[in-house]
C-alpha cells in the first residue's frame, strides 16, 4: 500500500471520529483524490493545457432521534485537521435542524470483504509525458483534416489523462480503497461545403492508454461522420422505422436506467414504478448492469456505501428483473440494495448505473440498414424531451435517410418522437456492434416505428 | 463619485478583506505569483481565487430529508500566448499554490525573459447589483426547514390529485479575486438563491410532474413573502394538473406563438451561442461573418445585459475582472455585436464585453451569456394568437440545446396547447420545437409589448461548464417552425 493511501486513510479515520465525537451516531466519509491533464490541438496549434491536482472530502452524519435518524452532507477540499473537526461538527448541528427519517441508515452489513483488482488503471500510465498526450491530440487533429478536402477547420481534437484514489469508510467497520484512471481522446472536425457547414465527433475513452482506439483513427471516423452530414436537408412528416447507431443508441438505454432508479420507484416518478416482473420490451433485449467488468469504464470494487458491486440484470429477454437500489431506496421498497449507490465527495449517495449495456444480436449495421425499405437512421440527438414520469420522448435528431436498402442523403432539423414504452416493445432488430465509449453501451438497434416531424 | 459607485467599492473591499485576511493574499502576494507566470514569453497571465459557499435544504415525502453544505475553495492560474492557454489549478488557496500553479501554466511557452515587476492597481467604477445584507447561506437552516414544511403543507391542501411534493432551497456564497499581469485587479461577493417546487399529481393511472422555480441574486428574504412562494407552488401544481389532461402533440411544421418569459431560452439556443466570440473567432458558428448582415426581421432587437439588479445571470465583472455591460446583438434585425471574453476580443481585434465567464477556479474562462432577451414591440399579446389560424401556442420550456455549426436547436415545451382559429385550444404534452438558428428570427411575424424576464433558474452548459443565466422574451408569432409531437 503505498504512503499516499495510508495518509488517505488517515484523514478518513480522523473525519468518522471527528463526526461521532460531535454526537453522531452513525458517519460515512468518501475521499477522493487525484490529478487530471486536459490538453486541446486544434489545427496546428495548441489551444489549451490544463493540469490540476484536486481532492474532496464528503462527510455524511446520522444523528438518532426518536422516530428515526436526521441527516446531513458536508464537503471541503481543507483537510486540515482543525478544518474537518469544524466540518464535522456544523454537520451535526445542520443535521439537528433536518426532521428524523425512520428509513435512514447506514448499512447494517453486507460490505465488500475483498476489494478486487478490476484493472482500473496502469502504473505504467502515470508516467505518460503531457507531450505524449498532445502528441495523441495532434494524429488525432491531423487525420480528421487530411481526411477530406472540405474538413477545413474544427473545434479541435482533445486528449485526457486523469488518475483518482478514493477512500470510503463508515462508523460500520468498512473501510476500503481503490485507485483508477481514465484516459480519453475527442475530436470535432468541421466539414464544408459551399454555405452548408457541419460538424461531428468521435472518441475513445478507457482506463488503460493502450485500451485506447488509434488516434488517426478517431480523427478519421470524426472527419468521415462530418462529411457525410453536409447537404442534410429535412423530410416530410412521417412514420418510418428508426434505426440508432452505436452513438445514441445508449442514451435510449441510460433513459431506461433512470426509470428503474429505487428513488424514481418509491417517489412513483417513473412509467415503469408498478411493472416489475413485466415484460417492458421486446423479446430479444437483455440489458445489463455491471460493476465489475474489468478494466471497465464504470467499474468499481464496492459502491458509494461500501456494498460490493455486481452483475444486476436489469431486462431479461424483455422482462423487467430488478430496480437499481442502494440502501436508502431499497428500504423504502423493502428490498436488499443491489450495490448501485453512486456517490462523489459533494454529494448524497443516489442510485447510478456502472457499465450498462444491452446485449448485442446478430445484424452487422450495414445489414440492418439493407433491411430497410424507407427510413431513418439516427447518428446524433440532441434536446432533452424526455419525461421519465410518461415515457414520452421527443427529441431533435440528424442522421441518414434511408430508400430501398441505401443511405440517400443526410437528414437534420426533424424530431423523433414516441413513448419509451413503446419503443422499447418495438424494439424489432439488435445489431452486432458493442463498442464502449464511456458507462453505457449499445449496438445499434431498430424501432419498427416513430413518427418523425419534418416539413 | 456617485452612491453606487461607493457601494460597489465596498462590495470588491469585502471581497478583497476576506482573501487578504483569511488567505494572507495581499497585492505584493498576488503580484509576486504573476511575477512567476511572466518570467517566460507569454502575452499575459491571470489569476482567480475562489471560495464557494453552497448549502441546500431539501423536502420530500413530508419531511425535511438531509441538509448538505460544501465549501468550494481554490486558485486557478492561466497563462496565454496567442491561441494558445496554459491553466493550472489547485484546490488550496495560498501563495504557495498560486505560485506553483503559475509555474505549471506558463509551461506553454518555454522562452525565458526579463520582464517589469506587475504592479497592482486597484480598479474603478465598479458596479453594485446585488447589495446584499445577510448572505443566504447565513440564514439559520431551521427557518428554511419551517419554510418547506409550509411548502409541503400548503401544496397539499391545494389538489387531492397531488401525491407528492418535493421542494428545496438552495443558496450560494461566492467571493472571487481576480488579478491579471497588466495591473487589474477585481473582486466580488455573489449571492445566489433558488427555490425549487416540484409536484407530483396522479388521476387513475395517470402521473404527471410539475416544476415551478425562482431565485436571483437577492436577500432570500425577497423569496420569503408568502404571496411570492405561494405562486411557486400553485404553478408547479397546475402545470401537472394540466399536463394530466394534456393529449399528444401534433407533429410537423406550423406557426407557433411563444409566451412571454422562459421561452426566451429560443434566443439562448438559436442564436446566443452562435454569437459567442470563440466560435465566431474560428469561424465554426453558423453566424460567423455575418456582421452587419439581417439575421432577424424588422423590428427584432436582441441585447444581452449583465447589468440588470438581482437577476441570476447578471454579474458585477466577469470572471477575467471586465465590468458587465449591456451588449446589443442583434439591431432592428441586423447582426451588430458578438460576445467576447479577453482572449478571443484580443484575437479579433475588439474590445471585451464583459461576458468572460467560468464555472468555477477548475474551469477556464469562456465567452458566456447574462441575462439574454429580445425587446418588446407593440402588438397585443391576444391579438397575436387570434392571428394564427391553427398552430401551437407554448408558454413553458424545459431545456434546449443548439448545434452552433449547423445552426439546428431543439427546445422542448412543458406547456403548450394547440391553436385553433386563433383561440386556445386542447394542452399538449411532449412538443419539442426543432429549427435553425440563424433564419429562426427572419420568421419573426408579430411581437408583444409584454416583455418579461424569466423567474431565474436558468443554467447554461457548454464545453462541460454550468453558470447561472437569465432569458426574457416578449409574446411573439414565430412562422413555420417544426414541432415534433406523435400526432400526424
Amino acid at each position: 500500500m503505498s504512503s499516499d493511501s495510508e495518509t488517505m486513510e488517515t484523514v478518513v479515520r480522523h473525519a468518522l471520529e471527528a463526526a461521532k465525537r460531535s454526537g453522531a451516531s452513525q458517519a460515512d466519509v468518501l475521499l477522493v483524490q487525484g490529478n487530471d491533464r486536459e490538453v486541446r490541438v486544434r489545427g496546428e496549434e495548441i489551444e489549451f493545457v490544463k493540469q490540476a491536482q484536486e481532492r474532496g472530502l464528503g462527510i455524511r452524519v446520522l444523528v438518532d432521534a426518536k422516530e428515526g435518524r436526521k441527516t446531513s452532507i458536508v464537503s471541503t477540499s481543507d483537510l486540515a485537521p482543525e478544518a474537518i473537526d469544524r466540518m464535522a461538527a456544523e454537520a451535526v448541528s445542520l443535521a439537528r435542524a433536518t426532521a428524523a427519517d425512520p428509513t435512514a441508515g447506514l448499512p447494517e452489513g453486507g460490505f465488500a470483504e475483498t476489494v478486487p483488482d478490476l484493472a482500473l488503471h496502469d502504473p505504467e500510465d502515470r508516467n505518460i509525458a503531457l507531450e505524449a498526450r498532445i502528441e495523441d491530440a495532434r494524429r488525432a487533429e491531423k487525420a480528421a483534416r487530411d481526411f477530406d478536402p472540405r474538413i477545413d477547420n474544427s473545434e479541435g481534437s482533445q486528449a485526457s489523462s486523469g488518475h483518482a484514489r478514493v477512500v470510503y469508510g463508515n462508523s460500520q467497520g468498512f473501510l476500503g480503497s481503490y485507485e483508477s484512471a481514465s484516459h480519453g481522446l475527442f475530436s470535432e472536425p468541421l466539414a464544408r461545403d459551399g454555405d452548408s457547414m457541419q460538424r461531428d465527433y468521435w472518441m475513445t475513452s478507457a482506463r488503460r492508454l493502450s485500451d485506447l482506439e488509434d488516434a488517426a483513427s478517431v480523427g478519421r471516423q470524426a472527419a468521415e461522420r462530418a462529411v457525410r452530414r453536409l447537404g442534410g436537408k429535412r423530410v416530410e412528416t412521417c412514420e418510418v422505422p428508426v434505426l440508432f447507431d452505436g452513438l445514441t443508441a445508449p442514451s435510449l438505454i441510460g433513459q431506461l436506467a433512470s426509470c428503474v432508479s429505487g428513488y424514481s420507484i418509491y417517489r412513483e416518478s417513473s412509467f415503469l414504478a408498478d411493472r416489475l416482473g413485466d415484460s417492458i420490451a421486446a423479446e430479444g433485449v437483455t440489458i445489463i448492469d455491471d460493476g465489475r467488468l474489468p478494466s471497465g469504464l464504470g467499474s468499481k470494487p464496492f459502491d458509494g456505501e461500501g456494498q460490493p458491486t455486481r452483475r444486476n440484470v436489469i431486462v431479461e429477454q424483455g422482462r423487467l428483473c430488478t430496480w437499481l437500489l442502494d440502501h436508502y431506496s431499497a428500504r423504502k421498497l423493502d428490498l436488499e440494495s443491489t450495490g448501485s449507490a453512486a456517490r462523489g465527495a459533494g454529494s448524497a449517495p443516489r442510485v447510478g448505473t456502472t457499465n450498462l449495456w444491452l446485449e448485442p444480436g446478430e445484424p452487422t449495421l450495414d445489414e440492418m440498414i439493407a433491411e430497410i425499405d424507407r427510413g431513418l437512421l439516427v447518428t446524433e440527438l440532441i434536446g432533452m424531451g424526455f419525461n421519465p414520469t410518461t415515457g414520452d420522448y421527443s427529441r431533435g435528431a440528424a442522421g441518414l435517410w434511408i430508400e430501398h436498402g441505401e443511405v440517400v442523403h443526410p437528414v437534420e432539423e426533424i424530431t423523433i418522437a414516441g413513448n419509451l414504452g413503446d419503443m422499447l416493445q418495438s424494439i424489432d432488430r439488435i445489431g452486432c456492434e458493442l463498442l464502449w465509449r464511456g458507462r453505457t453501451a449499445s449496438p445499434p438497434i431498430r424501432i419498427a416505428r416513430m413518427t418523425v416531424a419534418g416539413e | 463619485m456617485s452612491a453606487s459607485d461607493e457601494k460597489g467599492a465596498a462590495t470588491a473591499e469585502r471581497a478583497l478583506s476576506f482573501f487578504r485576511d483569511r488567505f494572507a493574499l495581499d497585492d505584493t502576494r498576488l503580484a509576486a505569483a504573476l511575477d512567476t507566470a511572466l518570467e517566460r514569453q507569454i502575452d499575459y497571465a491571470d489569476l482567480y481565487c475562489e471560495y464557494t459557499t453552497t448549502d441546500s435544504v431539501a423536502l420530500e415525502e413530508g419531511i425535511v430529508k438531509s441538509g448538505d453544505r460544501h465549501l468550494e475553495q481554490g486558485v486557478g492560474v492561466r497563462a496565454v500566448r496567442g491561441e494558445r492557454q496554459g491553466y493550472a489549478h489547485s484546490d488550496e488557496i495560498s501563495i504557495e499554490s498560486a505560485r506553483l500553479a503559475a509555474g505549471t501554466a506558463r509551461a506553454i511557452a518555454d522562452e525565458p525573459r526579463a520582464h517589469a515587476p506587475v504592479a497592482i492597481q486597484s480598479a474603478s467604477d465598479e458596479q453594485d447589483l446585488y447589495p446584499v445584507q445577510t448572505p443566504p447561506t447565513e440564514v439559520p437552516v431551521e427557518s428554511k426547514v419551517d419554510w418547506l414544511n409550509e411548502i409541503d403543507t400548503y401544496a397539499r391542501s391545494r389538489d387531492p390529485r397531488i401525491s407528492q411534493v418535493m421542494a428545496s432551497i438552495v443558496c450560494q456564497h461566492k467571493h472571487v479575486l481576480v488579478a491579471g499581469s497588466d495591473g487589474t485587479r477585481v473582486a466580488d461577493v455573489l449571492p445566489l438563491v433558488r427555490v425549487n417546487v416540484q409536484v407530483l399529481a396522479a388521476d387513475g393511472a395517470r402521473r404527471e410532474v410539475g416544476y415551478q422555480g425562482a431565485g436571483g441574486r437577492v436577500e432570500l428574504d425577497t423569496m420569503r413573502d408568502a404571496e411570492r412562494w405561494k405562486g411557486l407552488v400553485d404553478e408547479a401544481i397546475r402545470i401537472a394538473l394540466l399536463n394530466l389532461e394534456a393529449e399528444a402533440c401534433p407533429a410537423g411544421a406550423m406557426d407557433v406563438v411563444l409566451g412571454p418569459g422562459w421561452p426566451g431560452i429560443l434566443l439562448h439556443e438559436a442564436i446566443g451561442h452562435g454569437l459567442e466570440g470563440d466560435f465566431n473567432r474560428k469561424q465554426t458558428s453558423a453566424f460567423s461573418d455575418k456582421l452587419g448582415q439581417r439575421v432577424a426581421a424588422e423590428g427584432v432587437t436582441v441585447v444581452d445585459d449583465g447589468t440588470i439588479p438581482g437577476r441570476r445571470g447578471s454579474i458585477n465583472v466577469d470572471d477575467e475582472g471586465t465590468p458587465s455591460q449591456r451588449n446589443v446583438l442583434i439591431e432592428n434585425g441586423v447582426l451588430v455585436g458578438y460576445m467576447q471574453d479577453r482572449l478571443n476580443a484580443g484575437l479579433m481585434g475588439v474590445a471585451p464585453t464583459g461576458n468572460g465567464r467560468r464555472e468555477s477556479y477548475a474551469h477556464l474562462p469562456l465567452p458566456r451569456m447574462t441575462n439574454t432577451f429580445m425587446l418588446a414591440g407593440e402588438d397585443d399579446p391576444e391579438e397575436i394568437l387570434r392571428s394564427v389560424d391553427n398552430g401551437l401556442y407554448a408558454v413553458s420550456f424545459g431545456g434546449g440545446q443548439v448545434d452552433i455549426t449547423s445552426g439546428k436547436f431543439v427546445f422542448s415545451a412543458s406547456e403548450a396547447y394547440r391553436i385553433e382559429n386563433g383561440q386556445i385550444g386542447r394542452p399538449v404534452k411532449g412538443a419539442t420545437l426543432i429549427g435553425n438558428g440563424p433564419d429562426v428570427l427572419t420568421r419573426v411575424s408579430r411581437i408583444g409589448h409584454d416583455l418579461a424576464l424569466d423567474e431565474g433558474v436558468g443554467t447554461c452548459g457548454k464545453d462541460g461548464q454550468g453558470v447561472p443565466v437569465g432569458v426574457g422574451l416578449p409574446t411573439i408569432r414565430v412562422d413555420d417552425l417544426t414541432v415534433g409531437g406523435t400526432e400526424g
